[in-house]
């Protein structure tokens, strides 16, 4: 038994049994607790709810919803709304903030001082206020729909949102969808290619160009090829509002401008450590060889500051998506405001939906978490 | 935000903090406050006066109750509620009861385990236009945005009478009044739809009241009134009969100051409620006065109603479907006996 105790191996496997076992009493406990306490105030614990008729309005539908649908499929389109401002979130704040985080490092003294600047402001201020500025901008800075803004290529910007044509596919569309395919073939094969080539003989193809333009050239020449297939369908004002069209809502626009800007802020700095994390022996080195600057960022800086920046990054997106949540304050019809909001106020069932959400948003932060770690695995430093 | 009741609710629920056992009067009692959930703020609803002391049409029943129970009017703990956090406020045992335009539905009083005391003002939900749109039927809105308070009947009842009309509409969900009201005068929506009483109360604060129309459309049946938590009858009890009393006395043109008078006075009724007949006070938990300190408090229901929102205040409702059974109305107390 002593010998037991003394074997560290032992002991570690104790510790982590009991402290199992403690978390899974609490949360035993926990539950046991909640059952009691809502049979005490008679209420049941049931998601039979999901299945019954909504019977409210979204007005931001990714998927065909309307009132008589179930709280299930309301509970869908408000988590689709979710996923598109992390995803365009996400891009913005990346780009910015590696933008930011590279100016923030030049030798320009004007551009390094607006970095700094726009780091120390953006960040230093919750992500609420900026949400609830922009919104406050947008509904009442931007005009009435009756005295639209007319910003070109059939757009308008007005206080209930940004109306954009939107490209009506025909018969025959599929011919560019056949061409983007075909066009990310052939770039995946060129890669290959080229990489063979300079690998037996040094010779090295501009692979970025040759490849974006395969792929952007080949779905246009399928355009052209079925008789140009796409149609604009154009907002147009009746009465009381613009019809028709892509509508980016203020309060999408709100939410994505406000956690894409407050995230880069962050992103900025965390791409300046992981730039400076590279010790400028490397470029020298790569220099020494005869590396020439592009290429020595391309091929020495980056790849070593990446494995730097991807970890911090990875909690920056999951951040960005769980802040997400506060569409609520301007009433962004999101996870929150639908399953956490009107369903739980309509139907009353606040255990169910809370977990429900918890749920949703952990499952959210597992699958970014997975991916994240997935890339850094790929691009971490192979050791040999 | 609006999230963190929701979530205290919920605690408390976990850590088994839930007050449904023991009795609401005891715990009245014991803590010296009435617990009373009120709105976030409708002008002459419930609004805060310049000492910054909770008034209004639904406050003024919190009062009363506290005066029956506690003697003193003004021992009300007052707990600003949205739409969407009232009832897990109510429910969680935050709150003893909840005064705050709130409609009376099947599913709440049944699925969600509240009794309704009664009903303090018959709403029905209508909508309010700026006049320079040219509006003058709620059909006339294809198109429209609509900015609605989330989390309430009219959310419901809006998408049903717009699909059975084939009227199609961007909802603009809000939290708050003040949040509609925000956003109706900016622009971002042509129409505002809550309770009709609550839009004439909106429009009371408008600069120009006389540049927006309400509608002529009601859509909605809204009894709006004052409820508490299924499971202590008697609190239900004491809430239903505070309001009775004050809808009695009006009824009967008994004016809060003129209670003490009447008490010995020739109407056996009124004998009975103000103690000097019987012992109804005793059957309800309290003693003999409670009615007479109920009355003292803001006065009957008439005098409430023409206090805070009656023609003669800026919020301007007449007294329509809220008059007695005996006028017109279909304010009808249970007799007391």
């Amino acid at each position: 038994m002593i010998s037991l105790w003394r074997s560290r191996q032992a002991r570690s496997v104790l510790f982590q049994v009991l402290a199992m076992a403690g978390l899974v009493g609490l949360v035993t406990f926990f539950g046991i607790q909640v059952v009691a306490n809502l049979k005490v105030m008679g209420l049941s614990f049931s998601f039979a709810f999901l299945d019954f008729p909504a019977g409210y309005d979204i007005n931001q539908t990714l998927i065909t919803y309307d009132s008589t649908n179930t709280h299930l499929r309301a509970l869908f389109v408000g988590l689709l709304n979710t996923a598109l401002v992390a995803f365009f979130g996400i891009i913005v704040a990346t780009v910015v903030g590696f933008l930011i985080g590279v100016m923030r490092l030049s030798k320009n003294f004007l551009i390094s001082r607006i970095a700094v600047v726009y780091i120390e402001l953006i960040r230093n201020i919750p992500v609420l206020l900026h949400i609830l500025l922009i919104y406050g901008l947008v509904v009442n800075v931007l005009p009435h729909p009756k005295q639209a803004l007319d910003i070109g290529f059939d757009s308008f910007l007005t206080n209930r949102g940004l109306f954009m044509p939107k490209p009506i596919f025909e018969d025959g569309a599929s011919l560019m969808f056949y061409g983007l395919l075909l066009g990310l073939g052939l770039a995946w094969g060129f890669t290959y290619y080229a990489k063979r080539v300079q690998a037996e003989t040094g010779k090295i193809y501009p692979v970025f160009a040759i490849c974006t333009s395969v792929i952007l050239l080949l779905p246009v020449l399928g355009y052209f090829l079925a008789g140009q297939p796409i149609t604009m369908e154009i907002s147009v004002f009746k009465t009381f509002n613009f019809h028709g069209g892509i509508v980016v809502r203020p309060e999408f626009l709100a939410l994505w401008l406000a956690l894409s800007m407050y995230t880069a802020a962050f992103i900025a700095e965390i791409v300046r450590g992981g730039i400076l994390a590279v010790s400028y022996g490397q470029t020298e080195a790569a220099h020494a060889l005869g590396i020439r600057p592009n290429r020595t960022l391309q091929l020495v800086v980056i790849p070593q500051a990446l494995r730097v920046i991807i970890p911090p990054l990875t909690s920056q997106y999951l951040n960005l998506t769980k802040n997400s949540s506060l569409a609520i304050a301007i009433g962004y019809m999101d996870l929150v405001s639908t399953i956490g909001g009107i369903t739980l106020n309509q139907t009353g069932r606040a255990m169910e939906c809370m977990l429900i959400l918890l749920s949703i948003y952990l499952m959210f932060s597992l699958l970014i978490s997975l991916f994240m770690n997935w890339y850094n695995n790929h691009i971490k430093l192979i050791e040999r | 935000m609006k999230l963190k009741y929701t979530l205290v609710a919920l605690g408390m629920v976990a850590f088994g903090a839930s007050s449904a056992v023991a009795s609401t009067l005891d715990d009245v009692k014991a803590h010296g406050m009435l617990k009373c959930g009120i709105s976030t703020g409708v002008p002459g609803f419930a609004f805060t006066d310049e000492n910054g002391n909770w008034q209004g049409f639904d406050p003024a029943i919190c009062q009363a109750v506290a005066a029956a129970v506690l003697g003193d009017s003004s021992k009300v703990e007052y707990t600003p509620t949205t739409g969407k956090t009232r009832f897990t406020t109510l429910a969680s045992g935050e709150i003893d009861m909840l005064a705050r335009n709130t409609t009376w539905t099947f599913s709440r009083d049944v699925d969600l385990k509240f009794t309704f005391a009664g009903v303090n003002y018959y709403d029905g939900q209508g909508f309010l236009v700026p006049s320079s749109l040219g509006v003058s039927s709620a059909k006339d809105l294809n198109g429209s945005s609509v900015c609605i308070q989330t989390g309430t009947t009219t959310e419901l009842n809006l998408a049903e009478y717009f699909r059975l009309n084939n009227v199609s509409y961007e909802p603009v969900p809000i939290e708050t009044n003040e949040e509609a009201r925000a956003n109706y005068m900016a622009g971002r929506c042509d129409v505002y739809t809550t309770d009709a009483s609550g839009l004439a109360a909106s429009r009371s604060t408008f600069e120009n009241p006389s540049e927006h129309v309400i509608l002529p459309e009601i859509i909605s049946k809204e009894p709006l009134g004052p409820l508490v938590r299924h499971g202590d009858d008697q609190w239900a009890d004491i809430v239903r009969w505070v309001l009775n009393v004050l809808i009695i006395a009006d009824e009967k043109g008994v004016t809060g100051a003129q209670a003490q008078e009447v008490a010995a006075g020739p109407d056996p009724e009124l004998d009975r409620i103000l103690g000097t007949e019987g012992a109804y006070g005793a059957m309800l938990g309290l003693d003999r006065d409670w009615a007479v300190r109920a009355l003292n408090a803001n006065g009957n229901y008439g005098e409430i109603f023409a206090k805070y929102i009656g023609e003669e205040t800026l919020v301007g409702l007449a007294r329509g479907l809220n008059a007695q059974w005996t006028q017109g109305g279909i304010l009808y107390a249970p007799p007391f006996r």
